[in-house]
């Protein structure tokens, strides 16, 4: 398992945000967390970038405990993140965005870099257009595209996505949803925090269910859709 | 003058004095205002980076202008001395390098101890902010004991040079006479003038290409715009945290040297007008903002000499308070207005 949560509480002040979760990550797929806002699934990724504080439990990243060390060593190890909203630097341009995901890496100079910069670009060719704007300026899907982008120039083996989907429009949903598969296909391994369940399931190999801070059902992408509870409340009118 | 014998003046206002005298006031105003903006520098970005107004900058920036005043005593005693170009050149190298050292020292050190712990804990800003202020008034103290510190370890005798009546004017007795260089509106332009101007501005230019252009630099934006999104990328907020105050010491530990070279005195109080100018600068011009930090002091510098002009000298801090006001209610967010991380190339 390259990522492996174990019962890991998180408190936000009194409040316990997680309670007792546990579930791992296997390379090489996208694990998908599902739930209602404030099940803790935005808590359950920042915590696993080390924002936030863990009261009990442990994060293990390819065999080493990493619960305790701070967000750029595990930055350096291999884990990226395209935070919830977004959370592009609004005074930078679209290339000193890309840049700033490269922050790790010591070679701006290099050819493998340049080829990285080209991968972000095949994957969003809005994003090669608006190359040298500042990306306070660009619509919310033009932001979301450079968020992930950004968060690929790191070169992760593990890469997180919180709402990758949130505020789209309908045809951009499906684009970026086809957009995380290639970026899993290319080799990276995907945790994918979502509230559109329905293209999260279908899209994931594992799915958990977060509620008010727990895991409640675990399974396959495609199990986890038949399940009649899922549906009912998760998939509604989905399907 | 008491406010009756101004108000029976009948030149109250002396705007022929500033007429005549134009060019003096404006460049000296400039040298003037070049070291509130080195200062300002400090205070705007330690607030670009955490949203908090750094207290004890003054007092790195005293402790600049200590470092400078021993030095010329270690060289040249205490008495008054002219020296040739060069030994004078040299020594005042000699100074830059300590004033900047003593005041990035005083600058990690107020970090290490009045903001990391308290950061780190998760304090709220109005703690921190307090702790600033402690360790303001501590420094200040602490230089202003120097003579009883020295007493401990029975070195009072030895170092009385240095530390003996601690609470008094300090003066660096080093003579520079100023050379005129060229004339310009009837004021002669002095090689101490274009001395403090141009290092000020080398200094600004230096920090711009740093900020915009290096990666610590854009790490140090990245910081200022967002924070969990710069721990995302990979940027050590602590670095970057130390790295700010750093610069902020360097750049007063120039400040206090050019300071000295045109004042020649200082105290253990010496930062608190300095510090409270400097800020005033750094709002002015737009607070977070490096370039906001240049204009605003360079315009505060000017303000106030044109101030002293037509107003006279003891209401030039009337006027660029008041002045620091009117332009706040036209701009709330300075003359440039927008924060460091926004800054744009």
């Amino acid at each position: 398992m390259l990522l492996e949560v174990e019962d890991l509480c998180v408190n936000y002040g009194h409040i316990e945000a997680i309670r007792n979760i546990s579930f791992s990550v296997a390379e090489g797929e996208i694990t998908t967390l599902i739930g209602a806002n404030g099940a803790g699934k935005t808590t359950t990724l920042k915590t696993i970038s080390g924002l936030r504080k863990v009261r009990e439990g442990k994060v293990v990243f390819d065999g080493t405990d990493i619960t305790h060390l701070p967000p750029y060593a595990r930055v350096k190890m291999g884990i990226s993140q395209s935070p919830e909203g977004r959370g592009c630097f609004p005074g930078m341009t679209v290339r000193e965005n890309l840049d700033m995901g490269a922050f790790v890496r010591r070679d701006r100079k290099s050819a493998a870099y340049r080829e990285d910069i080209e991968r972000v670009f095949q994957l969003f060719p809005r994003l090669q257009e608006r190359f040298n704007q500042s990306a306070g300026t660009m619509s919310g899907g033009e932001q979301q595209m450079l968020a992930i982008g950004r968060a690929l120039m790191a070169r992760p083996r593990l890469v997180l996505l919180d709402e990758p989907s949130m505020g789209l429009a309908p045809r951009l949903i499906q684009q970026i949803f086809s957009i995380i598969t290639e970026i899993n296909q290319q080799g990276t391994t995907v945790l994918l925090v979502e509230q559109n369940a329905a293209q999260a399931l279908r899209r994931a190999h594992q799915a958990h269910v977060l509620e008010t801070g727990e895991i409640v059902r675990s399974g396959t992408g495609a199990e986890l859709s038949g399940d009649e509870s899922v549906k009912a409340a998760y998939l509604g009118g989905d399907l | 003058m008491d406010l009756s014998t101004l108000l029976n003046t009948p030149q109250l206002l002396t705007v022929s004095d500033l007429y005549h005298s134009f060019a003096a006031y404006t460049i000296t105003g400039l040298a003037l205002g070049a070291i509130y903006a080195l200062v300002a520098l400090g205070y705007t970005m330690v607030y670009g980076v955490l949203q908090l107004i750094n207290f004890a900058h003054s007092e790195v920036f005293m402790y600049g202008t200590f470092a400078m005043a021993w030095v010329v005593t270690y060289f040249h005693g205490t008495a008054s001395s002219g020296q040739s170009l060069g030994s004078t050149l040299g020594l005042l190298g000699v100074c830059l390098v300590a004033a900047m050292i003593t005041s990035a020292l005083v600058a990690l050190l107020v970090e290490r101890v009045a903001y990391r712990p308290l950061i780190r804990r998760g304090s709220p800003k109005l703690v921190i902010l307090i702790s600033a202020i402690g360790a303001s008034f501590s420094l200040a103290e602490v230089m202003g004991l120097r003579d009883r510190i020295a007493g401990w370890f029975g070195l009072d005798g030895k170092l009385s040079n240095y530390v003996s009546q601690a609470r008094n004017v300090y003066s660096s007795p080093i003579t520079i006479n100023p050379h005129k260089v060229f004339e310009l509106g009837g004021y002669g332009v002095t090689d101490v003038d274009l001395t403090v101007i141009f290092a000020a501005l080398l200094m600004m230019v230096a920090l711009d290409v740093f900020v915009n252009r290096s990666r610590l630099g854009r790490g140090i934006r990245a910081v200022a715009q967002d924070p969990e999104a710069a721990a995302l990328m990979g940027v050590n907020s602590t670095r970057v945290i130390r790295t700010t105050f750093l610069i902020g010491g360097i750049m007063a530990g120039v400040a206090a040297t050019l300071y000295m070279i045109r004042i020649g005195s200082t105290r253990n109080d010496a930062g608190f007008i300095i510090g409270i100018k400097a800020f005033t600068a750094a709002v002015m011009g737009g607070i977070g903002n490096l370039r906001g930090a240049l204009v605003g002091g360079l315009f505060l510098g000017v303000m106030e000499n044109w101030g002293s002009a037509v107003f006279g000298t003891q209401w030039k801090d009337v006027f660029t308070f008041v002045l620091l006001v009117v332009i706040l209610l036209i701009r709330p967010t300075g003359i440039l207005g927008e924060s460091l991380g926004k800054a744009r190339a």
